[in-house]
């Protein structure tokens, strides 16, 4: 193709050159087929089932929905940059131990999802959970064990042995 | 953080899954994230039409574009140039004619995706437009002109038993109809072919539910024998029955091969709409004869199972649908009839429940017209008519599967109901949720119920076996098997039965490939039952030449040595030694192929031995309805399953309430629409999936009564959730607004209208 760009995206804090890129890639495509990082997941292409969550300036998004052109200048997390010395957070460690995983193919999404919610409230109400997590669609687990997983995190970090 | 363990992951245990770690840090390899050097992307060119002659096609546009390397259509295929799971009718590329929306036609390589969609962009194809068969009567009653040149009818079976002019004082019946499921998997079909380096074979990572047929339909297609089409199994982002049937496989295949490169094809969620069979849309008629003590004289039954435009495993799913016409009840006489057909709609195949969701819908809305018309109370009426060990059902066979299905019964209708809706209820416990619409003084509660039996395993007479390999060596087991792990969990459940069988705690599985004998589709809620038993066969063999071993060297005779938890015992002796200790420089390695016993197929009557065995299931359903709007909130589902023995508590629990969540889903949310063979909605936006905010409280009693005809007495818990769970929730919504509703899923217009 001829229209090919050359442009630089933080991600993870670190400074990463996109080269030949063609200007119509989303965030999604450029982090997983270009930058090594697939992670994230592509599920709908239309922000639909949350599988693709990343952080950008610290917002919760889906990655298929932005331009990764226009992400210059952002700071974007992905899932991989949750746990860079090979340990498990507790959000992680929770959907392990709790079932939360079957395919696991929205996990990552949700994970990142998770983190968002409980970093901004500590102490989430059931409904604000559900609220939370309905971006993010799971076909395989019905989301009982995912609740159970996010319960078990509240309870954790608030110091109640669960 | 790091997870520690305080108990060893044997049977019983709710062992962890061993991909779990790599699942949650997004490191685990699904098969759309493969890449190999030097990769082109492949995509497919399907048709806007649902029936039409292709005139005439050109790709020469298409090969010119810079970056494209290959263009292929029905006249590239090398081999057989149609496929399919039991008859093959489903061509690789459309040539003459295409019969569905969707169908392939050609397929094309290039270094990029937005490459490929340009060329796709290009190529012309002329259509002569035909009018399409889209009303399945018209494929059985002949006023549309067939399709297919052997007909339409795929199948067509009746079952005819006992006395056919029985009748009873109460009569009751109905007419019902089930919309086209999706199952949405999440991870959307993707494949990664590698060409050999000799140019003589194939390599293919593919996100697949049975590896072996995928490359024995691929071989012959391809043109090459099955040694030389090497399948390993990419990480599979759930199933649910759409990766029973080929979608890319060939295609991909066939464009490595053309162009000597690897070649990565993934289809994005609309073409994955196109891209897999969906759940048969169907229209079941039912007549019951009762006695005024409700009990059940005899059953008269129609069924239309609308397969689509292609067979894949139309027949079948029919099958499965008439023999579970009664349901788990008695029946002494039955005449029914059914029919699975091809028309010009999306071609419909395998889904989580395969034909037996179908009939239960059917025979569930029966046992509430049964229950309104004697006065008998809808729980009261299912228990005096259920099936037993024992009994005879409407094929013949004689029931031999352990029933427990009044447990299942009475232990759901024990659990608590949830308390009612307060005068003031957060907007999200709503019908409608956060669209904040409904008004809490139109919102009345209901309760339904569900009840199912499921057969498990293929029938009439197929020999769905496993292969499983067990190798020791110092302690450690490395366990080999070609099943599919889409999500479901024989990775956790595997390493389980080694470490019980053989004492050991090191437990590891090679990669899942076709360098090992078949191990059937993960379908049919057969993988614990088929692959457990090869595991467990293999498991028990090296256990045998390991007390062998052991015996002779501590001369005491192998018949009385035993695994007690990691050490291995003499029964009547003194001798106690580690399994450590005692497989120290020694290895041994065994191989079991697991069959289950013998089916047979249907006489022209229906009568015949055709199922394995069964599991039963009930469900209880409360709901919420706002009956001015139609909105329906799931409050709560209560269900006992019979699930035989429980080998991992967690796993069976996230079996359990994923399969309410997908019944759910049929029962109000999720339809494709298609009118006029065109689809409406192939898309996240417009298919709607249940999601955390639809989740409803799920209570679980799991049934355990070992049924001795299973390897480890477990049945498999894969369907039986999601089953009767989708008539209760159309029951709880009669009983909540009086209207008589005989379809799913419920949508508003049924409600209010």
């Amino acid at each position: 193709m001829s229209e090919l760009e050359h442009y630089t995206l933080t991600i993870n804090g670190e400074s990463r050159d996109v080269l030949d890129a063609w200007i119509g890639e989303s965030l999604l495509y450029v982090l997983r087929e270009r930058l090594g990082l697939p992670g994230s997941k592509g599920a709908c292409e239309q922000g639909e089932c949350g599988s693709c969550t990343v952080y950008v300036d610290n917002a919760a998004v889906c990655s298929c929905l932005v331009m990764a052109a226009t992400a210059v200048g952002t700071q974007i997390a992905t899932v991989e940059g949750l746990n860079e010395d090979g340990s498990l957070t507790d959000v992680q460690e929770a959907f392990v131990t709790e079932g939360a995983v079957q395919c696991g193919f929205c996990t990552p999404g949700l994970v990142m999802a998770v983190h968002h919610l409980l970093d901004h409230n500590d102490s989430p109400s059931e409904q604000e959970i559900k609220e939370a997590l309905s971006g993010n669609i799971c076909r395989c687990t019905g989301y009982g064990r995912i609740f159970a997983a996010v319960d078990t995190v509240i309870s954790v970090r608030k110091g109640i042995s669960s | 953080m790091t997870i520690t363990k305080t108990q060893r992951d044997i049977l019983g245990s709710s062992a962890l899954r061993p991909d779990g770690i790599s699942k949650v840090q997004g490191d685990f390899a699904f098969s759309s994230d493969l890449h190999a050097q030097n990769m082109l992307w492949g995509a497919t060119l399907r048709s806007p039409h649902p029936y039409a002659r292709i005139v005439s096609i050109d790709v020469s546009a298409a090969w010119k574009i810079a970056g494209v390397e290959c263009v292929i259509t029905a006249d590239d295929v090398p081999g057989q140039l149609t496929y399919g799971l039991i008859s093959e009718d489903q061509p690789v590329f459309a040539k003459d004619f295409v019969r569905y929306m969707g169908e392939p036609i050609a397929a094309v390589a290039a270094d990029h995706p937005e490459t490929c969609r340009r060329a796709l962009a290009a190529i012309t194809v002329v259509y002569e437009v035909l009018t399409p068969l889209t009303n399945p009567e018209h494929a059985i009653d002949g006023t549309h002109e067939p399709i297919h040149p052997d007909g339409n009818v795929i199948r067509r079976q009746r079952i005819v038993h006992g006395d056919a002019n029985a009748t009873a004082p109460i009569v009751v019946e109905g007419t019902y109809d089930i919309g086209m499921q999706d199952q949405a998997f999440l991870g959307t079909e993707s494949a990664l072919a590698l060409p050999d380096h000799d140019g003589a074979g194939i390599e293919v990572f593919v996100a697949t539910q049975w590896l072996h047929e995928d490359r024995k339909q691929m071989a012959k297609c391809l043109g090459l024998p099955e040694e030389k089409v090497r399948l390993v199994l990419g990480g599979v982002g759930g199933a649910f029955g759409a990766r029973e049937d080929i979608s890319l496989q060939v295609h991909t295949a066939l464009l490595a091969m053309r162009t000597g490169r690897p070649v990565k094809m993934q289809y994005g969620r609309e073409e994955s709409f196109f891209g897999h069979v969906h759940r048969h849309p169907a229209q079941i008629w039912m007549r019951h004869h009762a006695n005024s003590d409700g009990r059940i004289v005899k059953i008269e039954a129609r069924f239309v199972f609308d397969g689509g435009a292609y067979s894949s495993t139309s027949s079948a799913v029919l099958i499965n649908g008439v023999t579970h016409t009664q349901g788990p009840y008695q029946c002494p006489n039955a005449i029914v009839d059914g029919y699975a057909v091809r028309t010009n709609n999306p071609p419909c195949g395998a889904m989580r429940g395969f034909g037996v969701v179908q009939a239960c819908f059917a025979h569930e809305g029966q046992m509430d017209k049964l229950a309104a018309a004697t006065g008998i109370d809808e729980v009261e009426i299912r228990l005096r008519n259920i099936i037993h060990t024992g009994d005879t059902m409407i094929t013949g066979q004689v029931l031999e599967s352990v029933a427990p299905l009044e447990r299942c019964i009475r232990e759901t209708a024990a659990m608590p109901l949830p308390p009612e809706m307060g005068e003031k209820p957060h907007e999200l416990d709503l019908p409608g949720g956060s669209g904040r619409t409904a008004d809490r003084r139109n919102i009345v509660r209901g309760i339904g119920w569900g009840v199912s039996m499921k057969n498990l395993m293929y029938s009439e007479g197929f020999d769905d076996y496993s292969t499983a390999r067990c190798t020791l060596t110092n302690g450690s087991v490395e366990l080999k098997f070609a099943t599919s792990e889409v999500g479901q969990g024989f990775v956790t459940l595997a390493p389980q039965i080694a470490r019980s069988v053989l004492g050991v705690d090191h437990v590891t599985y090679d990669t899942i490939d076709t360098q090992i004998g078949s191990a059937g589709s993960t379908s049919a809620s057969r993988q614990t039952w088929m692959s457990g038993g090869a595991v467990d066969g293999a498991c028990r063999m090296v256990r045998e030449r390991l007390f062998e071993h052991v015996g002779a060297i501590h001369h005491v005779d192998p018949l009385r040595l035993a695994i007690d938890d990691t050490d291995i015992i003499d029964t009547i002796g003194t001798l106690r030694i580690s399994v450590q200790e005692a497989s120290a420089n020694f290895s041994v390695s065994e191989t079991y192929e697991y069959h289950h016993r013998t089916t047979e197929d249907l006489d022209e009557n229906g009568q015949g031995n055709c199922h394995v065995a069964f599991a039963f299931v009930a469900h209880r359903a409360v709901v919420d309805v706002d009956v001015e709007l139609g909105l329906v909130k799931v409050v709560q589902i209560a269900t006992a399953q019979d699930v035989g023995r429980v080998l991992n508590p967690m796993s069976v629990t996230g079996q359990i309430e994923g399969g309410i969540a997908q019944g759910l889903g049929l029962a109000v949310m999720e339809e494709i629409i298609v009118t006029n063979g065109i689809v409406r909605n192939p898309s996240f936006t417009d298919y709607l999936l249940p999601t955390a905010l639809d989740a409803p409280q799920v209570l679980i009693s799991m049934i355990e009564e070992p049924d001795p005809q299973a390897p480890m007495g477990a049945k498999g818990v894969g369907e039986a959730p999601c089953i009767s769970v989708t008539p209760a929730i159309v029951a709880a919504i009669r009983n909540a607004t009086g209207k008589s509703i005989d379809r799913c899923p419920v949508r508003p217009q049924d409600i209010c209208f």
